[in-house]
């Protein structure tokens, strides 16, 4: 039954409304307007008279709440917007960019591929199973509210050092988080990227991101449209869980952060499951005029999101909402972030039809309100209004902040003759494959269910995951990618960097790159130097997406993330997303046979500057990091395309952290075949050489046959190359480097991981 | 060969199941949903892989008590062939279908990868397209696939060949480190005495096409092909 609300109400705003049983009396809708509590909500003065402004009178506590999650930082991107505008996002193959909750591109044959990566920061570090789990929900909730089925999870986590005492149990959490939700719904977590460095000690970064593939013409938007059609929630009942997990995301962490534990949301992967089958199953029928999840902020920002988008106002009972626990208050209601939840607006007269769907998959269905023409979102609560505001200047007029920024002052280049060789070059490389940044990831990878769905072609531990797209040939590439000492050392470099290797990574698969997401995670945006980092970064990927033709189409952004003062390094999450028509051109890291040639793709001058080397070996921190070069990263990358296109290359894997010799070990390694390798390093030391990390390099692994052929072709483009050696045996030898047996690399290699694990 | 591929809430390998009896039959599947009292006349049913009902009780034990799941028990008990895969080995195992018990992995963590199954019996409508002894690669993917049942039991499957998939390791030896999670014997897959029913955790129908990485499980849907035609 359809509430009759009746639009022209006149609010009475009177503190004596709302009298009831609420177990906490504090969010009582009748409590007084303090200037304290307009602090404790986050709201700047200046922020606070725009909303006496806008509202023509004091706020009510519930419209308090709403004012103050639409403006928090997470909801409004107030420090970032001004910045992210400049971002390029546009391409003939975008259909939707950002705005949108997420990004959608065109992959031919009336299909699309929607994706986004967004940050749980946050709630991991203080609960990381739950946190971790929920931000897998959220991702998906994103991706099939628009009518997408999702098809792949990916993740980029960064933990602090090893030896910090929360690491080992937050690496935990997270990973068992991640798999837990996304096992369970039946989404193949595909890859990801996972670091270690005392920045993220006390801020750990759970970035979630997800692609799922739609009909181009069954895509579905939030803004609501038409007088009078009904409003539907349907999902899991709502409860006091999360309630300000927005502001939270908007604040510094302190030492009384465990205090915010009941801020973080319980996951609930069946009952997401079933909601991703049931919208799906609704939105294959023509009933659906909007849909919104109900993410950050709950069913204030969705509510908010779909009046404004559609210039039209909602009236909502909130006594319809299905509720999990007694006495509730509107406040509770409007801010609760309970997971699992959407909201509809559908087509007149057909709520029985969508109902029958919601009843079949056991999942709540009410229609708690309608569309008005006031333009307000009104609410009411037992009988009286409890809300009453224009949701047009909540959504437009938020707040927008062009804060002061300090340039990075830029490091000093540091010559690879200043550092040390180390006194064992065989030695060298195992540390490096055996350091907590470079090992082996399977013991993380084991816990995601990696190919449910039966179309992942490329599982994690490659350079890009690969997942087909269900009964055709063609094929998304995938892969998330940040160097965040890079970022650190050189905002803008390291922003450049970040977008350029993932497109490297696409293209060593075979894949054309098409589009991003970004997952930007910086410290206190107030401060002018954390305010220079992002806006360094910015400029550096706008440059890289710019050349390489590869827009931003979806993002988030999360900022303060610090402890006590302290920010991590600036780690702009780079998901890139690339295309095969033919999914048979695919290739993988693993030569596939003995007597290969190996030929290296780009210039080595080995560049040691914040490099991993110079971490593992040297303990240091140091230098400028290695620039990128975007007109050679397209040519080199576009030269390595065609070769893979044109079946000449049996595996391609592009050198980056660790440089050359580790991506030879790699290579070697996933194959279990041996190498033969003999580089001419010229005047460069050799350990500079191998472990320096030069951009815009691939080593490519060709039958003996198309060897020649494919020299010729490079010289003929200009593209630098150099032929390197061979694979053949059971070692993997290096110059005159003693040999590594493929089995002591692999025993190595692995090892790491569930040892430290173990150790807890 | 007619098929129906039983679906619970959050049944999740549902689609692959489907698409690989479609593919290898050449017919589609009747996708019964559990609430379903009627399941037409068919050749097989699959129980496929998945968390029916979030698997927040134990796995398996809320679908073993769906309605449908009564159906599934009267065409085995006809002698209709009856295929359990992860959830649905869990399911079966609840039902009463097939005896032991699966419990939580031995390492307490979800573990999806590949491994070494060696068919230790080639004698059944499921296994005829492959050798005995014969070792295939198939990915698991589960968090409670540790098989136990009490001593008897075993006994009594290993004694009359119930055993018609191993963990082992390259070389076909059944070994600790070759076991992703602890089962007893390192038993990957059973059948019942009459040898209509087959429950097992690892995923055949993953690996069908090269493109997949593998076509091993493809011998799976050729033996119950091969026992019902």
């Amino acid at each position: 039954m359809t509430p009759d609300l009746t639009p022209d109400v006149t609010p009475d705003l009177t503190p004596d409304l709302i009298q009831d049983q609420a177990q906490d009396p504090k969010w009582n809708n009748n409590v007084e307007i303090t200037d304290a509590l307009v602090k404790e909500h986050g709201l700047s003065d200046d922020e606070y008279s725009l909303c006496l402004t806008i509202l023509g009178r004091t706020p009510s506590l519930t419209e308090l709440g709403i004012f103050s999650v639409m403006w928090s930082e997470h909801c409004s991107y107030k420090s970032s917007k001004l910045h992210l505008k400049t971002l390029p996002t546009k391409a003939p193959w975008v259909i939707h960019g950002p705005g949108e909750n997420a990004g959608v591109i065109d992959i031919g044959d009336n299909q699309a591929l929607i994706f986004k990566m967004e940050s749980h920061n946050h709630p991991s570090y203080i609960e990381p199973y739950q946190g971790a789990a929920t931000g897998v929900g959220g991702i998906l909730r994103d991706v099939f509210t628009m009518g997408a089925r999702p098809i792949a999870n990916m993740n980029a986590l960064r933990f602090g050092t090893p030896d910090h005492p929360k690491t080992r149990h937050l690496l935990s959490g997270v990973v068992e988080g991640i798999g837990g939700y996304g096992n369970c719904v039946g989404v193949p977590t595909v890859g990801g990227e996972t670091n270690f460095h005392p920045s993220y000690d006390g801020n750990i970064l759970v970035n979630a991101m997800n692609v799922g593939l739609a009909d181009q013409d069954k895509i579905f938007l939030s803004a609501a449209a038409g007088i009078g059609n009904p409003v539907i929630y349907v999902g899991s009942k709502t409860g006091r869980d999360g309630i300000h997990g927005a502001t939270m995301a908007s604040t510094e962490f302190t030492e009384d952060t465990e205090e915010k534990r009941p801020t973080v949301q319980v996951g609930d992967p069946f009952t997401e499951k079933l909601l991703i089958e049931a919208c799906l199953e609704l939105m294959s029928t023509d009933m659906v005029v909007a849909i919104q999840d109900m993410g950050a902020a709950g069913l204030t920002s969705s509510s908010v999101e779909m009046a404004s988008g559609g210039g039209v106002g909602f009236a909502f009972n909130l006594d319809m909402v299905p509720q999990r626990e007694e006495g509730m208050t509107p406040y509770e209601m409007m801010l609760s972030e309970s997971q699992e939840r959407m909201l509809i607006v559908l087509k007149p007269g057909r709520e029985a039809e969508a109902k029958a769907i919601f009843d079949r998959w056991d999942l709540d269905f009410a229609v708690i309100g309608k569309i008005t023409d006031t333009g307000n979102l009104t609410l009411t609560f037992k009988g009286e209004v409890v809300a009453d505001i224009p949701t047009q200047p909540l959504a437009d007029n938020s707040p927008e902040y062009d804060r002061p920024w300090v340039k990075t002052e830029p490091k000093a280049e540091l010559k690879a003759a200043d550092i040390a060789a180390p006194s064992d070059m065989k030695q060298a490389l195992l540390q490096m494959i055996s350091s907590p940044n470079l090992c082996s990831r399977d013991w993380i990878w084991q816990q995601y269910d990696t190919q449910v769905m039966a179309d992942t072609i490329q599982k994690p531990g490659g350079d890009a995951a690969v997942v087909r797209i269900h009964g055709t040939d063609k094929a998304v590439a995938i892969t998330t990618d940040c160097t965040p000492r890079y970022c650190y050392a050189d905002p803008y470099e390291g922003g450049k960097q970040a977008v350029a290797e993932t497109w490297r990574n696409l293209t060593a698969v075979g894949a054309t790159p098409l589009a991003i997401t970004d997952c930007l995670n910086f410290g206190n945006p107030e401060r002018p130097e954390i305010m220079g980092q992002f806006v360094g970064c910015i400029e550096g990927m706008k440059e890289a997406c710019e050349i390489l033709d590869y827009p931003v189409v979806s993002g988030n952004v999360s900022l303060y993330n610090e402890t006590n003062g302290t920010g991590i390094h600036p780690t702009p999450a780079i998901g890139g997303v690339g295309l095969f028509n033919d999914a048979s051109k695919m290739v993988t890291i693993a030569p596939k046979t003995e007597g290969e040639v190996l030929i290296l793709i780009g210039e080595t001058r080995g560049h040691l500057g914040a490099s991993l080397y110079l971490d593992v070996m040297e303990g240091r921190e140091e230098g400028s990091p290695p620039p990128v070069d975007l007109a050679l990263e397209k040519k080199n990358g576009d030269f390595v395309r065609r070769q893979i296109n044109d079946g000449n290359i049996s595996a391609c894997h592009d050198i980056s952290d660790g440089g050359l010799f580790v991506a030879l070990a790699e290579m070697a390694m996933a194959a279990k075949i041996g190498m033969d390798i003999t580089v001419d390093n010229g005047n460069t030391p050799l350990h500079a050489y191998a472990f320096g990390e030069d951009q815009g390099r691939y080593i490519l692994s060709v039958p003996a046959d198309k060897a020649e052929e494919i020299l010729a072709t490079a010289q003929k483009l200009g593209v630098n190359m150099q032929e390197i050696g061979k694979t053949g045996g059971d070692e993997l030898t290096l110059n005159d480097i003693s040999p590594l047996s493929i089995s002591e690399l692999l025993d190595t290699h692995e090892k790491w991981m569930p040892s430290y694990m173990k150790m807890g | 060969m007619k098929t129906a591929v039983i679906v619970f809430p959050a049944s999740n390998c549902d689609r692959d199941m489907i698409v690989a009896l479609e593919k290898t039959t050449g017919q589609k599947p009747h996708i019964i949903w559990h609430q379903d009292e009627e399941i037409p006349p068919v050749d097989l049913i699959a129980l496929p892989g998945g968390f029916s009902f979030g698997d927040y009780l134990r796995c398996g034990a809320m679908a073993a008590r769906s309605p449908v799941t009564k159906q599934v028990i009267e065409h085995a008990k006809r002698g209709g062939n009856v295929i359990g895969i992860c959830n649905g080995f869990q399911v079966l195992t609840e039902t009463g279908l097939l005896p032991g018990a699966l419990m939580r992995n031995k390492s307490l963590k979800f573990v999806c990868k590949d491994v070494n199954l060696r068919v230790d019996n080639n004698d059944t409508p499921f296994t005829n397209a492959y050798s005995e002894g014969q070792i295939i690669t198939v990915p698991v993917a589960h968090h409670d696939g540790n098989y136990f049942a009490d001593e008897d039991t075993l006994k009594a499957l290993e004694d009359e060949g119930r055993v018609a998939f191993r963990y082992v390791d390259t070389t076909g030896e059944a070994t600790k480190a070759a076991n992703p999670n602890g089962s007893q014997n390192n038993i990957a897959g059973i059948i019942n005495r009459r040898k209509n029913i087959i429950g097992l955790m690892p995923h055949p129908e993953r690996l069908i096409e090269d493109i997949q990485g593998g076509s091993d499980g493809l011998g799976f849907f050729k033996s119950m092909i091969n026992a019902i035609n």
